[in-house]
C-alpha cells in the first residue's frame, strides 16, 4: 500500500516537471516562429537601397522606407522630450513624497493610463492637437507617444529610486545641501542606471505602436521632417504595406518589419546591457 | 554635575525634550548641557533612544514621517526648532557621522568636495585644498592621495569610514554627531578612528554613541547614561566609569543588564 503511493507520488512528479517543462518550450515557439517568418520575408528586402530610398509607385522596384526611418526617429525624439522630463519628475515625486490621497492618485493615474488602449490615445491627440492645429502632424504623432512612453518613465524612475538607501540621502542633507540638490546631486545621479533603462524600454514599446498614429501622424509618402506636417513611420508603413494588394509592397512591408524587430530588440538588450552594467549597488 | 563642567562653555543645551515617533514616546524630559570642545559619550541599552537624541541635535528626524518634539535644543545659545531656523545652514554647522559608512558611488574627490560644492566652492585649487586638508584631518590623506579619482566604494570599510569623517569635515563643522562609527570596523580601523577622535578634540564639540564601555572611558570627557528615553546619569567619564551615582549605570557599566 505504501510502495504503492510512493510509487504513484513519484510518477505524478516526473509528469507534473515534464508537462511545466513541455509548456515552457510551447511558450517560446511562437517567438521563434515569428522571428524566423520575419527573418525568410524581410532578409531579401534588405538592401543598401531600402535604408537611403524613398518608397516607389506600385510595379516600380527599389523602393525604400528612408521616410519611414527619419519619420519614426522624429516621433520618437520628440516623444522623449516630452515625456522625459515629466516621467521623472513624477517619478521622483512618487519615491520621494509622503503617502497621501495626491500621491496616491497620481500613482493610481499612471497604472490606469498604463493600461489604457493606445487607440483611445490616439483618439485623445487627434482631438486634442489635431484638431486644433487643422492638420494632421509629427507632433500630434509624438503626443500621443509621450502619453504612452510616460507611465513606464514614471514607474521605472519611483522604482529606481526607491532601490537609493535612504541613509545616502541623509548624508547629503546632514552636510547641510538641500532638499532640491539632494535629489539632484545624489538620488537621481545614484538610480540614472536604472533611469535610462526605463527610458529605452519605453523607447522599444511605442516604436512599433501602429494605433496612436493612424490620425495623427498619419504617414507620407514623401520625406518629412517638419514636426507640423504629416510623418510616415515604421509601424505605419508596414501597417500600409500589409494591407495593400500588390506584393512587391508586401515585400517591403516585411522589410519594414524586420528592421523594426532589429531596432526593438536591440533597445531591449541595450537596456538589460545597461541595467546590469550599471545597477545600482550599495 | 561636577566643578569642572560648570567652567566649561555649553555649547549645546537640550532642555525637557521629548520626543515622539506618531503616537510612540521615544525621548522623556532630556535635559543636559553638551560642553564646548569636549568628547561627549551617548551610551546605554539598545533601543534607549540614543539615535534619536544625537538626531534631534541636527534636525534629522524632521525627515522621518509624523516625529514630534517638545522642549527646546539650544545650540549657542539659540533654539534650533524656532520657527526662524535655517535647517540647511543648521546642518551645515553640524557633521554627521553615520553607523554605517555611506560614500556616495563616486570618486573619492567628489565624496570630499560634495559639501563645499553645495555650498557654493567653484574654484578647483580651493577644492584641491579642502580636499587635502580633510582627508589629512581624517588620517586618510596617506592612503588615497594617489587614487583619488578612484570610486570611494572600493576603499576598505575602516577607509570609508574614514572618508565619511572627511567628508563631515569638509564643510567646516563645529559639532560632530557620530553614532557608532565604529561598530562596524575591525579592532586596527576602531583604533584609528579612535585616535582620530582624540586628534579632533578641542577642534570640535563630538557627541558620540557607542556601545563599547571602553571605547567611552578611552575617548570621551563626559558621559551620559540613557535608558528607556530618559537620562539617567551625566557627568564626567571619570566619574561615571569610577564611581556612578545611580545603580543602574553601575550596573550597565559593570555589565550586569543591557
Ligand atoms: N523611525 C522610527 N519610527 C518609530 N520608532 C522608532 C524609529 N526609530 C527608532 N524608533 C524607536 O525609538 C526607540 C529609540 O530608538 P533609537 O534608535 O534611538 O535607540 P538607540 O539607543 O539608538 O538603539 P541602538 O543602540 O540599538 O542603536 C526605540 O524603541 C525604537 O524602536
Ligand atoms: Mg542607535
Amino acid at each position: 500500500m505504501k510502495a504503492s503511493r510512493t510509487a504513484f507520488r513519484k510518477v505524478w512528479d516526473k509528469a507534473f516537471v515534464s508537462i511545466v517543462l513541455l509548456l515552457s518550450i510551447l511558450s517560446i515557439v511562437p517567438l521563434f516562429l515569428i522571428f524566423f517568418h520575419i527573418f525568410k520575408e524581410g532578409f531579401s528586402s534588405i538592401t543598401p537601397g531600402f535604408f537611403v530610398n524613398l518608397p516607389k509607385p506600385v510595379g516600380e522596384p527599389g523602393g525604400g522606407i528612408a521616410n519611414a526611418l527619419v519619420g519614426s526617429g522624429l516621433l520618437v525624439l520628440v516623444a522623449c522630450i516630452l515625456a522625459l522630463p515629466v516621467g521623472i519628475a513624477v517619478g521622483v515625486f512618487l519615491a520621494e513624497a509622503r503617502t497621501n490621497l495626491f500621491s496616491t492618485s497620481v500613482r493610481l493615474s499612471m497604472e490606469v493610463l498604463q493600461g489604457m488602449p493606445s487607440i483611445v490615445i490616439g483618439i485623445i491627440a487627434y482631438l486634442w492637437v489635431v484638431k486644433p492645429m487643422g492638420t494632421f502632424s509629427a507632433l500630434s504623432g509624438s503626443v500621443a507617444l509621450a502619453i504612452m512612453m510616460l507611465p513606464v518613465i514614471v514607474r521605472t524612475t519611483e522604482e529606481t529610486l526607491r532601490l537609493v538607501p535612504r541613509s545616502l540621502k541623509e548624508v547629503s542633507l546632514a552636510l547641510g545641501a538641500p532638499y532640491y540638490l539632494t535629489v539632484l546631486r545624489v538620488v537621481l545621479p545614484a538610480g540614472i542606471s536604472g533611469i535610462v533603462t526605463g527610458i529605452l524600454i519605453s523607447v522599444a514599446r511605442i516604436a512599433g505602436e501602429t494605433a496612436p498614429l493612424l490620425f495623427t501622424a498619419f504617414g507620407n509618402p514623401f520625406m518629412n521632417t517638419n514636426l507640423l506636417k504629416p510623418v510616415n513611420s515604421l509601424p505605419l508603413i508596414i501597417f500600409n504595406y500589409a494591407i495593400s494588394p500588390y506584393d512587391d509592397w508586401h515585400a517591403l512591408a516585411w522589410g519594414a518589419s524586420f528592421v523594426l524587430i532589429v531596432l526593438v530588440l536591440a533597445l531591449n538588450l541595450l537596456s538589460k546591457v545597461i541595467s546590469h552594467r550599471f545597477r545600482v549597488e550599495f | 554635575m561636577t566643578e569642572s563642567q560648570a567652567r566649561l562653555e555649553t555649547k549645546i543645551k537640550t532642555t525637557s525634550l521629548n520626543f515622539y515617533y506618531g503616537a510612540v514616546q521615544a525621548l522623556f524630559d532630556v535635559s543636559i548641557d553638551v560642553p564646548a570642545g569636549q568628547v561627549t559619550a551617548l551610551i546605554g541599552p539598545s533601543g534607549c533612544g540614543k539615535s534619536t537624541y544625537l538626531r534631534t541635535l541636527n534636525r534629522m528626524n524632521d525627515i522621518i514621517d509624523g516625529t514630534r518634539v517638545e522642549g527646546q535644543v539650544l545650540i549657542d545659545g539659540k533654539n534650533i526648532y524656532s520657527h526662524d531656523t535655517d535647517v540647511v545652514l543648521l546642518r551645515k554647522r553640524i557633521g554627521m557621522v553615520f553607523q554605517k559608512s555611506t560614500p556616495f558611488p563616486k570618486s573619492i574627490f567628489d565624496n570630499i568636495a560634495f559639501g563645499p560644492r553645495i555650498h557654493g566652492v567653484r574654484k578647483r585649487a580651493e577644492l584641491n585644498d579642502i580636499v587635502e586638508r580633510s582627508l589629512k584631518r581624517s588620517a586618510l590623506w596617506d592612503e588615497v592621495k594617489d587614487r583619488m579619482n578612484e570610486n570611494a566604494m572600493g576603499l576598505s570599510g575602516g577607509q570609508q569610514q574614514r572618508l565619511c569623517i572627511a567628508r563631515a569635515l569638509a564643510v567646516d563643522p563645529e559639532i560632530l554627531l557620530m553614532d557608532e562609527p565604529a561598530s562596524a570596523l575591525d579592532p586596527r580601523s576602531t583604533a584609528k578612528v579612535e585616535d582620530l577622535i582624540a586628534e579632533l578634540r578641542g577642534s570640535y564639540t563630538i557627541v558620540i554613541v557607542t556601545h563599547n564601555m571602553q571605547q567611552a572611558s578611552r575617548v570621551s570627557d563626559y558621559t551620559a547614561f540613557f535608558f528607556e528615553g530618559r537620562i539617567i546619569e551625566f557627568d564626567t567619564t571619570q566619574v561615571i566609569f569610577t564611581h556612578p551615582e545611580e545603580k543602574q549605570t553601575e550596573d550597565y557599566i559593570t555589565g550586569r543588564f543591557g
